[in-house]
C-alpha cells in the first residue's frame, strides 16, 4: 500500500486519552482525541489540516511525529512503519520531522543565545562547531548573522517566529509540521513569515503539514487539505476544489462563517450550539446534531465514511452538497426532502429578521 | 453626522495618553479624535501597540490616573469624563458605558454561578431586590441566546462553553442598558463558527438596544462585517479614518494598504501575499514626521520630516493622514485593485 511519492501515510489512526473523573479519580473516561483517521501526505507538499478547537489536529500532528502514542492504526514515514519504534530507534528519525510551534514567546529558551538555540539540533546529534552553519540558517530566515549572540526578548514575535524556523530548518529534515505558526503574529507579520515559509518550501524542497484554524491562512499555504471535526476527516482533498466546492455541510459552515473584508452580501450557514463533548462523540455522524441536513434513521444510525466527491475531493457525509455557493433552504432540502422535524436554526431566523 | 446632533453620543477630540516609565515616556495614544453617534459600530483596526485598546480604557476610565497622562476630550452626555471626579464616573462606567473583554475564560469569576455574578452586576447600579436581579440576570441570559437560561444561570463558568461565556459577558455588559458598549477583540479567543455567532449577536443587541458600538480588533475582516465606520490606528494615531464601505473600497493610506495587501482571504489563493516590510516601531521613541514612514515604500522628502495632518482629501467623512498627493494615491490604488484583478484571473 506504501508508494514512494507519499512522504507520510496515516492508517485508521486512533488516539483516546484517558482522564480521570469524579472526586477521588474513581472514574476513567475516554476522550476520542483522533478516530480511525487515514490520509497522506505527499513529498514536497503541503497538507493543511483545518478545523476548530479540540478536532484533533494538533493531536495528529503530535502523532505523525510520535510525541504521542497512537492507540491504534499505522503510521508510516518516508516507507517504514514508526507507529510501534522506541524512543530510542526513533532518535535517527528525529532529524527528518520538525516542527515549528505556535507561540514563539513560549517556545525559545530565554536563557539561551539564539545561537545556542539554533545550535542545539547540531549538538544533539553530535555535530560540532555549527557556527557557520547556524548564521547562514539565520540568513536564509531573513535575520542576520550578527544576532547569534542575542536573547529571544530582544526580538519581536515576528523575528522570534524566523528563529523557531531556523531551528526547525538545521538538520535538512523532510518534513516539517508547523502548529498555527502564524496565529500569534500580527497580520502584517504573518504575511511575512507565511512568504518565508513558502519560499524555504520552494528551495529545500520541504513537505509542511500545517495545522490552523484560520481558513484563509490555509487557502493561501496548502495544496491539499483535511478538514475535521471531532477527531474525524471530514473533508479530505484538493484545498482549490474544496474552497470552491466544499461538499460536507460542516466545510461549507466553516468557509460561511469567515468574515471577509470585501463588499457585498453572501449566504451564511450560521451552526446552533458547541460542538459535542469528545468524550461522548454523537453516534454515527459526528457532525448530525448540529447539521442542518440531518436525516434521522439515517445519519445517526450510519456512520458516513470518506467517499470520492468529484476529482481529488473526499467527503464522509451521507448527503453532500451538490452545489455552492447555496441559500439556507436549499441546504435544508436533500434529496426532495424538507427537514420540517427541526425550527429553523436561531442564528439563521435572527438574520433574515 | 447625517443622523442628527442628538444621537451623538461620544465625542473624543485630541485624546492623548502617556505612560511615564522608567525607561522613558510611552506615548501610547497621540491626538485621537472620533465620534460616534446611536446605532453606529465604529471599527477600531491596528496591529498590537497600537494604541487601539488604551485609548478604549481611556474612555472608560480605567486608566490609573496618578500614573497616567492623559490629555484632550472625551464629551460623553454633554460631560467631559476626563475630569470629571471619580465618584461621578462611577456612575457611567458600567452603567452607561459598559465594556465586553476579549478572554471569556478570564472574565468570569470561577467561584461563582453565572447568574450571580450578573446579578451582582444589577445590584451595582440599582437598588432592586435580589430576586428582581436574578431574574433580570436571566431574562438577559435568555435574550443573549443561552438555551434553557433559568437553569443555566445556575451553572459555574466552567460548565459554558467559550461561546455561551462570552454571550454571558455581553448580557452582563447590558444590564443598564448602557449607551455605548464597548467590545474590545470580543470574538478573538474563539472559533470561526462561534464568531460568526457572536458578531451576529453583537449586530442583534445595538438595533435592539438603539447603542452605540465600539469594536476594537485586529481583525479587518470582522470589521468589514459589522462595522459603520473604521479608524486604522499605528503607532497611537490615526492614519484613516471614514465609513467602512469607502474605506474598505477605495482606502487611502500606504499603511491601509498594506494591512488589506498582507491579508490572506478564504475566497482566493493569492501569488503571493504582500507583506509590510520591518515591524511596529518602539512607543517609547516613535519616528518622526509620520510614524509610518521606515517602513511605507511610498515615503517622499516631507514624510521623515512633517506629521501629515488628518484630512479628508475629497469625500468630507474619509479622513487619512498622508503626504501622498491625491492623484498619486488614485493611482497606487488603482494599481493594487489591477494586482488583485489579475490574480482573479
Amino acid at each position: 500500500m506504501s508508494s514512494p511519492e507519499n512522504l507520510v501515510e496515516l492508517g485508521h489512526l486512533t488516539k483516546r486519552f484517558q482522564v480521570k473523573q469524579g472526586v477521588f479519580a474513581r472514574g476513567k473516561v475516554e476522550v476520542h482525541a483522533v478516530e480511525d483517521v487515514s490520509l497522506t501526505v505527499h513529498r514536497g507538499e503541503t497538507l493543511g489540516i483545518v478545523g476548530e478547537s479540540g478536532c484533533g489536529k494538533s493531536t495528529t500532528a503530535r502523532l505523525i511525529l510520535r510525541l504521542l502514542d497512537p492507540t491504534s492504526g499505522t503510521i508510516t514515514f518516508d516507507g517504514r512503519d514508526i507507529s510501534k519504534l522506541s524512543q530510542r530507534e526513533l532518535r535517527p528519525l528525529r532529524r527528518e520531522m520538525q516542527m515549528i510551534f505556535q507561540d514563539p514567546y513560549s517556545s525559545l529558551n530565554p536563557r539561551k543565545t539564539v545561537g545556542q538555540i539554533v545550535g542545539q539540533p547540531f549538538a544533539i546529534h553530535g555535530q560540532k562547531n555549527a557556527r557557520t552553519r547556524v548564521q547562514e540558517l539565520l540568513e536564509t530566515v531573513g535575520l542576520s548573522p550578527e544576532h547569534y549572540n542575542r536573547y529571544p526578548h530582544e526580538f519581536s514575535g515576528g523575528q522570534r517566529q524566523r528563529i523557531g524556523v531556523a531551528r526547525a530548518l538545521a538538520l535538512s529534515p523532510k518534513l516539517i509540521v508547523c502548529d498555527e505558526p502564524v496565529s500569534a503574529l500580527d497580520v502584517s507579520i504573518q504575511a511575512q513569515v507565511l512568504n518565508l515559509l513558502r519560499n524555504l518550501q520552494r528551495d529545500f524542497n520541504l513537505t509542511y503539514v500545517f495545522i490552523s484554524h484560520d481558513l484563509s491562512v490555509i487557502r493561501q499555504i496548502a495544496d491539499r487539505i483535511a478538514v475535521m471535526y471531532l477527531g474525524k476527516v471530514v473533508e479530505l482533498g484538493e484545498s482549490e476544489s474544496i474552497y470552491e466546492h466544499p461538499k460536507h455541510p460542516y466545510t461549507a459552515a466553516l468557509l460561511s462563517a469567515v468574515p471577509r473584508a470585501t463588499t457585498g452580501h453572501r449566504e451564511r450557514i450560521v451552526l446552533t450550539g458547541d460542538v459535542p463533548s469528545p468524550i461522548s462523540p454523537p453516534a454515527a455522524c459526528v457532525f448530525h446534531p448540529r447539521c442542518p441536513r440531518f436525516h434521522q434513521g439515517h445519519c445517526d444510525v450510519d456512520t458516513p465514511v470518506l467517499r470520492d466527491l468529484g476529482v481529488g475531493q473526499q467527503a464522509a457525509c451521507h448527503y453532500p452538497l451538490e452545489k455552492w455557493p447555496m441559500t439556507d433552504d436549499e441546504i435544508r432540502q436533500a434529496e426532495g426532502t424538507i427537514r420540517a422535524d427541526k425550527p429553523k436554526l436561531e442564528g439563521a431566523s435572527a438574520e433574515t429578521g | 453626522m447625517s443622523a442628527g446632533e442628538n444621537r451623538r453620543l461620544l465625542d473624543v477630540r485630541g485624546l492623548t495618553v502617556r505612560f511615564p516609565t522608567a525607561d522613558g515616556v510611552v506615548q501610547a495614544v497621540s491626538d485621537v479624535t472620533f465620534t460616534l453617534s446611536r446605532g453606529e459600530t465604529l471599527g477600531i483596526v491596528g496591529e498590537s501597540g497600537s494604541g487601539k485598546s488604551v485609548s478604549n480604557l481611556a474612555i472608560m476610565g480605567l486608566l490609573n490616573r496618578q500614573r497616567t497622562i492623559i490629555t484632550g476630550e472625551i464629551e460623553f452626555a454633554g460631560r467631559d469624563l476626563l475630569t470629571l471626579p471619580a465618584a461621578d464616573l462611577q456612575h457611567i462606567r458600567g452603567k452607561e458605558i459598559a465594556m465586553v473583554f476579549q478572554d471569556p475564560f478570564a472574565c468570569l469569576h470561577p467561584m461563582y454561578r453565572v447568574g450571580a455574578q450578573i446579578q451582582e452586576a444589577v445590584l451595582a447600579h440599582d437598588e432592586v431586590s435580589k430576586s428582581t436581579a436574578w431574574a433580570r440576570a436571566v431574562d438577559l441570559l435568555g435574550r443573549v441566546g443561552i438555551p434553557n437560561a433559568k437553569e443555566r444561570a445556575r451553572d459555574f463558568p466552567h460548565q459554558y462553553s467559550g461561546g455561551m461565556r462570552q454571550r454571558a459577558m455581553i448580557a452582563m455588559a447590558l444590564v443598564h442598558n448602557p449607551a455605548i458598549l464597548i467590545c474590545d477583540e470580543p470574538t478573538t479567543a474563539l472559533d470561526v463558527t462561534v464568531q460568526a455567532q457572536i458578531i451576529e449577536l453583537i449586530e442583534d443587541v445595538k438595533r435592539e438596544f438603539d447603542i452605540g458600538v465600539i469594536l476594537v480588533t485586529h481583525d479587518l475582516g470582522v470589521v468589514s462585517e459589522i462595522a459603520d465606520s473604521v479608524m486604522v490606528m499605528y503607532a497611537g494615531r490615526i492614519m484613516e479614518y471614514g465609513p467602512a464601505r469607502a474605506l474598505f473600497d477605495q482606502p487611502q493610506h500606504p499603511y491601509a494598504w498594506g494591512l488589506l495587501d498582507s491579508m490572506p482571504t478564504v475566497e482566493k489563493r493569492l501569488s503571493s501575499l504582500v507583506p509590510i516590510e520591518g515591524s511596529p516601531p518602539s512607543l517609547l521613541a516613535p519616528p518622526s514626521g509620520c510614524p509610518f514612514h521606515p517602513r511605507c515604500p511610498y515615503r517622499f522628502e516631507p514624510c521623515p520630516v512633517d506629521r501629515p495632518p488628518l484630512e479628508a482629501p475629497v469625500a468630507a467623512a474619509h479622513l487619512d493622514a498622508c503626504w501622498l498627493p491625491w492623484d498619486e494615491k488614485v493611482r497606487h490604488g488603482s494599481e493594487r485593485s489591477l494586482a488583485r484583478l489579475g490574480d482573479a484571473a
